[in-house]
């Protein structure tokens, strides 16, 4: 199976701290896997370094058999490959729907375009994206007034509208009402197998990321400590070592 | 229906209005100014998040640029008048784009910093230079029709430059254009994380402001009838100051806002003048503490916080809920 992202030996040092070290990981088209390791161990600054936010320090990062480690935030993006925060980001004093008709697949926008206006069916899919995530009927908000979780949802929602090939998601269930987490797995597995969207998903909860994920990735210190299918990295005795703190 | 009737009762106003009280001519044309100076501003400043104290400079520009065009190039008043208006607006734009590229990479404080220091160049290089008059300024050509017809001409002027530009900017709100602007106000690395050509948005909103206001600085300089490089033309202390006041009062980032803004001050500044002369500046000045403290986020956005209904802001179950219930 052809990788859709290839990661190899990456390094990333913000002064004298090591961020990533010599990390390569490698994901194959149409699959989600999972990147665990304890706060602290790179799995946010590797995101940060995949869609270009800094430059690497060396290494080479591949999207689709092309390199990307030193293309920019925007350019990578218009390849297909976006990624959603942490710490939501969203565009607070826009409603739901607005937020959603300008994440369009920027592909589509010409320079003509910058005048055009949203048509019916971006409005259409921005309501049915609304739906499915369950923020329909509160769509004419504005989105800095939604819960903490609601924008998460709101967040992958645009994520969605501009139709990437491969999403990179931050720790998707931080932050959400646990009743609701069981659909947004569920959601997370439809888009995957409807869309064929690859995900490659930092998560902290052990419970969702196996159940979630069918290869998982292991960072802690920076540096790659174990890998393979979720039964395997789970008893794996230095994953559970590195989040015990057992050195 | 009710709306064209609003509409057109407000065309009619304003088509008569320099009939009805032709003293007040010139204060009626510098308030369609003002709602140019606040609209333009708004379009950064409010839509986009970029606060700017340079625009004066496009201002200045087109001023300048027309009375070189009337004095330098022998024809006919209104072919100068027209060819002067649309030069000015081309090299506002074209200033815009080349500085854009440069100044637009500046965010927040430090862009507001670097466009200051716009405005206060821009005044000093006029009034240094030679060709533009240098500190005596320029004196646009006599208006040739009857004593009186100036002020009634560029009263009809301002008049349809505001319109338009009104027009203009609510047709490029309503498209991608203000949502997209909208975006990079509210957080700009997240558009660019989303692939939005940020850049490119921004220069062409910069653009924009600066066609618009370009050709209001060269029909203020008919207006006034004289061109002194700080006072009139890059008159940053005054003007520069004023429009970024007035789409905050009005209650920047929406479209009525600066309107309402600009209204508003124009009236009050007026009255100060009128009244309470000698003391004008200071009530001035009083004024605009007034405005930052009490209306932050201005009228309209004032109203928007008190009443999100009336602005469309409104969930759609809980509204269920509350008819049923």
């Amino acid at each position: 199976m052809t990788p859709i992202l290839e990661v190899q030996r990456v390094r990333k040092t913000f002064g004298g701290v090591v961020a990533n070290r010599e990390v390569s990981l490698s994901v194959p088209e149409g699959k989600i896997y999972g990147l665990i390791g304890p706060n602290g161990s790179g799995k946010t600054t590797l995101f940060s370094s995949i869609v270009g936010t800094h430059p690497i320090d060396s290494g080479s990062i591949k999207f689709r058999g092309e390199e990307i480690s030193r293309l920019r935030v925007p350019q990578i993006a218009r390849l297909g490959l976006l990624r959603t925060f942490q710490q939501t980001r969203i565009y607070g004093k826009m409603t739901c729907v607005e937020n959603l008709l300008i994440s369009v697949a920027p592909g589509t926008l010409s320079w003509r375009s910058m005048l055009a206006r949203p048509t019916a069916e971006e409005t259409r899919k921005a309501e049915d994206l609304l739906a499915f995530v369950g923020l329909h009927s509160k769509r004419h908000l504005r989105a800095g007034d939604l819960s903490f979780g609601q924008q998460k949802l709101l967040e992958m929602a645009m994520a969605l509208m501009s139709e990437p090939r491969m999403l990179l998601l931050d720790e998707p269930t931080a932050g959400i009402n646990p009743s609701l987490i069981n659909g947004l797995i569920a959601r997370l597995r439809q888009i995957n197998a409807e869309l064929g969207i690859t995900l490659l998903v930092i998560e902290h909860n052990m419970r969702v990321i196996m159940g979630l994920a069918e290869y998982i990735y292991c960072l802690a210190h920076g540096e790659l400590l174990a890998e393979g299918e979720p039964a395997a990295v789970k008893s794996d005795h230095r994953v559970i070592e590195a989040y015990l703190g057992a050195h | 229906m009710k709306r064209w009737i609003l509409i057109a009762a407000a065309l009619a106003l304003a088509i008569a209005a320099p009939a009805i009280i032709p003293a007040w001519r010139t204060q009626l044309a510098f308030l369609w100014v003002m709602i140019v100076f606040s609209l333009t501003w708004d379009l950064l400043g409010g839509q986009m998040g970029y606060n700017s104290f340079g625009n004066i400079v496009f201002f200045g520009i087109g001023m300048y640029v027309c009375a070189v065009v009337q004095r330098d190039l022998h024809l006919a008043y209104p072919v100068t008048l027209a060819a002067g208006i649309a030069a000015g607006g081309a090299l506002a734009v074209s200033v815009a784009a080349l500085l854009g590229s440069g100044i637009l990479g500046l965010r927040g404080h430090y862009f507001a910093i670097g466009t200051l220091g716009l405005g206060i160049a821009a005044g000093e290089l006029a009034g240094g230079w030679d060709f533009v008059g240098a500190g005596g300024g320029m004196v646009p050509p006599q208006y040739p029709g009857a004593l009186g017809g100036r002020e009634t001409f560029f009263y009809y002027l301002s008049f349809v430059l505001a319109a338009v530009t009104f027009v203009s900017l609510r047709w490029l709100y309503a498209g991608r254009f203000g949502l997209a602007i909208n975006a990079i106000r509210d957080d700009e690395d997240k558009a660019e994380a989303m692939g939005l050509w940020t850049t490119r948005y921004k220069t062409a909103a910069w653009c924009v402001s600066a066609l618009f206001l370009g050709i209001e600085g060269a029909i203020v300089g008919n207006l006034i009838g004289f061109i002194d490089p700080r006072e009139t033309a890059f008159a940053g202390s005054t003007f520069g100051v004023w429009m970024v006041l007035m789409a905050i009062l009005g209650g920047k980032g929406t479209l009525w806002g600066p309107v309402l803004g600009a209204v508003v001050f124009h009236v009050m500044k007026e009255l100060f003048w009128t009244y309470l002369l000698g003391w004008q500046r200071v009530a001035l000045g009083f004024l605009i503490v007034v405005i930052v403290i009490f209306f932050p986020v201005g009228i309209l956005g004032w109203a928007r916080e008190k009443w999100p209904e009336l602005f469309g802001h409104r969930d759609e179950k809980r509204a269920a809920a509350e008819a049923s219930g």
